[in-house]
């Protein structure tokens, strides 16, 4: 296994390499000067060549990636222009709502997919697991943004269970049940369509495994269909599972952008719309380079977790 | 490819009436995005301030208006063209980069497949919509650049799909004989092997198409795609986020319309993979 560890964080290096020069290119993706474009057309002269000598705009371009990369191994992601802060303090703040909304999502819809695909596989053609058939094709198929506004419809302005929108309300603020009453809406927006991937996922691997001679055997030494089910077939279902709740976890990173945006939650999507709009390059690129450094971690996590899941696995 | 297979034509099998749904729904969305032009409706950018956000139903104004009182009707219509539009020439660009490098790597082999291989692993390593987003970002706002964005994230997987059939055929004896017969490799890649591409790309192509109206109308939802006052899908959701809460009509409508086609073409594409997969026709 620590082989196989140190191995999978050597190939971490290229990755992160790769990941940080499309991040670094971003700037220079620009038809025009970038200190030009951030400053706008009423910049003066001085102002662009400031800029330019500030972001370090003058330099070869190697040169430019290897200043931007020494900074950014300090911890050091530059200053947003529009906030005029440094770019590192203010992304991690919002990436913490970021995490809160997208690890919620992910439990929710671990759990639901878990729970309604055992259900679907344990009595098939049922109304569950037809109903969960049609979400698995609807889910697929619905915009993210647009279901978060379908239930903000709902559950805020026809029914008035929910807030529609922020992290926390007015009055009452920084309460933990007005941080929850506020997270379910985005989180089951953002958890609606991993869920159903989940669910047909689990349900069909189940009713494979149901098949198997040794679920036969347990129930033929006579345990009860329960334990048959969550102690003997589910934990054998759960290796594939991991691997599709790994691969849903970077959608639901990405995924939280719209979500962000729908329901005006104050995370790292949100912060990097603003700043693409106001085109805060160094603002848009911490943003990207966290997000993108995350998601690499995470994929490493959920590639260890499978291999100590199944011993059988050992990559070459 | 048999000649018996290349023979069948393409047709939603017998009593699968989803299939035939799906191919309904998706047509009647070509044909008013084709003859919007000519439709006997309002003009899409046409303001009636007076009349902002009237519900559907209203006299005039089958779908009811917009917050600057444009006709929903008109726009959806409209919109039909740049979604659809958006969502096939993003989806063909990938394509066709996908094709062409995963064909390149997987015949190649050495320093061209790990050079290709390489740049996927590092476009896969992002979150497939926040690369968008960062290159629609270096580029600018804007529909085309937003396509741009789109086609670029979405080559990989078709690089990657590309090079393991090639991976697969090289070694047959059907190339090993047309080598031994004198074809260049050019020939060998063309004639012998892109034809062999064609189930599995067509498949991945067909499924494709749909998520990439997605990436497109959420880019715009973003602000970061079509910009108004042009007729979107993705952008009439963004604009009409503000009044969801005095006008729902605004933005149900626009999503439903992307729903609706997003899933038909999901469900086309999965019987289109039934079809030309032996393994998975059923009956």
């Amino acid at each position: 296994m620590s082989r196989y560890l140190l191995r999978r964080l050597l190939l971490l290096v290229p990755v992160l390499l790769g990941v940080s020069i499309v991040v670094f290119l971003v700037l220079h993706l620009s038809p025009g000067d970038p200190a030009e474009i951030m400053l706008g057309p009423q910049a003066t002269a001085e102002d662009v060549a400031g800029l330019r000598a500030a972001l370090g705009l003058d330099q070869p371009l190697p040169i430019q990636y290897a200043h931007w990369m020494a900074h950014v191994l300090q911890g050091d992601l530059g200053r947003s222009i529009r906030m005029r802060q440094p770019v590192l303090g203010e992304v991690l703040t919002r990436f913490r709502a970021t995490l809160l909304l997208t690890v919620t999502a992910l439990l929710l819809s671990t759990l639901g997919g878990i729970t309604l695909g055992v259900i679907s596989a344990t009595w098939p053609h049922s109304v569950v697991d037809r109903l969960s058939t049609l979400g698995s094709i609807f889910g697929a198929s619905m915009p993210s943004f647009w279901l978060g506004l379908v239930l903000m419809v709902c559950f805020s302005l026809w029914l008035g269970w929910l807030p529609a929108s922020g992290m926390y309300g007015a009055h009452g603020a920084g309460s933990v049940a007005d941080l929850l009453s506020h997270l379910v809406l985005p989180a089951v927006t953002l958890a609606a369509a991993s869920m159903t991937i989940i669910a047909r996922l689990t349900r069909s691997t189940m009713l494979d495994i149901l098949r198997q001679d040794f679920v036969r055997t347990a129930r033929a030494k006579g345990l009860v269909e329960r334990a048959v089910v969550l102690r003997h077939a589910l934990r054998n279902a759960l290796i594939p599972t991991v691997t599709v709740v790994g691969v849903q976890a970077g959608y639901l990173l990405g995924g939280a952008i719209f979500t962000e945006t729908v329901f005006a939650w104050p995370g790292v999507g949100t912060l990097m719309v603003q700043g693409i709009l106001a085109r805060d390059f160094p603002l848009v690129q911490g943003c990207v380079l966290i997000v993108a450094l995350v998601f690499v971690l995470f994929n490493l996590a959920v590639d260890l977790l499978y291999a100590m899941l199944d011993p059988r696995i050992r990559y070459e | 490819m048999t000649p018996a297979q290349s023979e069948r034509r393409v047709r939603p099998r017998p009593g699968n009436r989803l299939t035939l749904a799906a191919l309904i729904v998706l047509a009647a969305a070509v044909l008013v995005a084709l003859l919007a032009p000519v439709l006997p409706i309002l003009d899409p950018d046409s303001v009636d301030t007076p009349n902002r956000l009237k519900p559907p139903g209203t006299p005039g104004h089958l779908l009811g208006t917009d917050e600057f009182g444009r006709d929903m009707l008109a726009r959806l219509a409209w919109g039909a063209r740049i979604s659809l539009l958006a969502g096939v020439g993003t989806a063909s660009a990938s394509m066709l980069m996908g094709v062409l490098l995963g064909l390149h790597a997987g015949y190649w082999g050495g320093r061209v497949d790990m050079i290709v291989m390489r740049l996927t692993d590092i476009l896969m390593a992002f979150p497939y919509i926040l690369l968008a987003i960062a290159i629609v970002a270096g580029l600018g706002p804007g529909l085309a650049n937003a396509m741009v964005a789109i086609a670029i994230v979405g080559f990989p997987i078709y690089a990657r799909l590309v090079r393991g059939v090639v991976l697969s055929l090289r070694e047959r004896e059907f190339v090993e004989a047309a080598r031994a017969l004198g074809s260049s490799d050019r020939v060998i890649l063309r004639r012998h092997l892109l034809p062999h591409l064609l189930a599995p790309v067509v498949v991945a192509f067909s499924l494709d198409v749909g998520a990439k109206i997605l990436a497109t109308a959420g880019l715009s939802f973003l602000g970061l795609g079509t910009q108004p006052p042009t007729a979107d899908w993705g952008s009439m959701l963004a604009t009409a986020r503000t009044f969801v809460i005095l006008s729902p009509h605004v933005a149900l409508l626009p999503g439903l319309a992307i729903f609706l086609v997003v899933l038909a073409l999901n469900i086309l594409g999965d019987a289109l993979q039934d079809y030309l997969d032996p393994r998975l026709r059923h009956g």
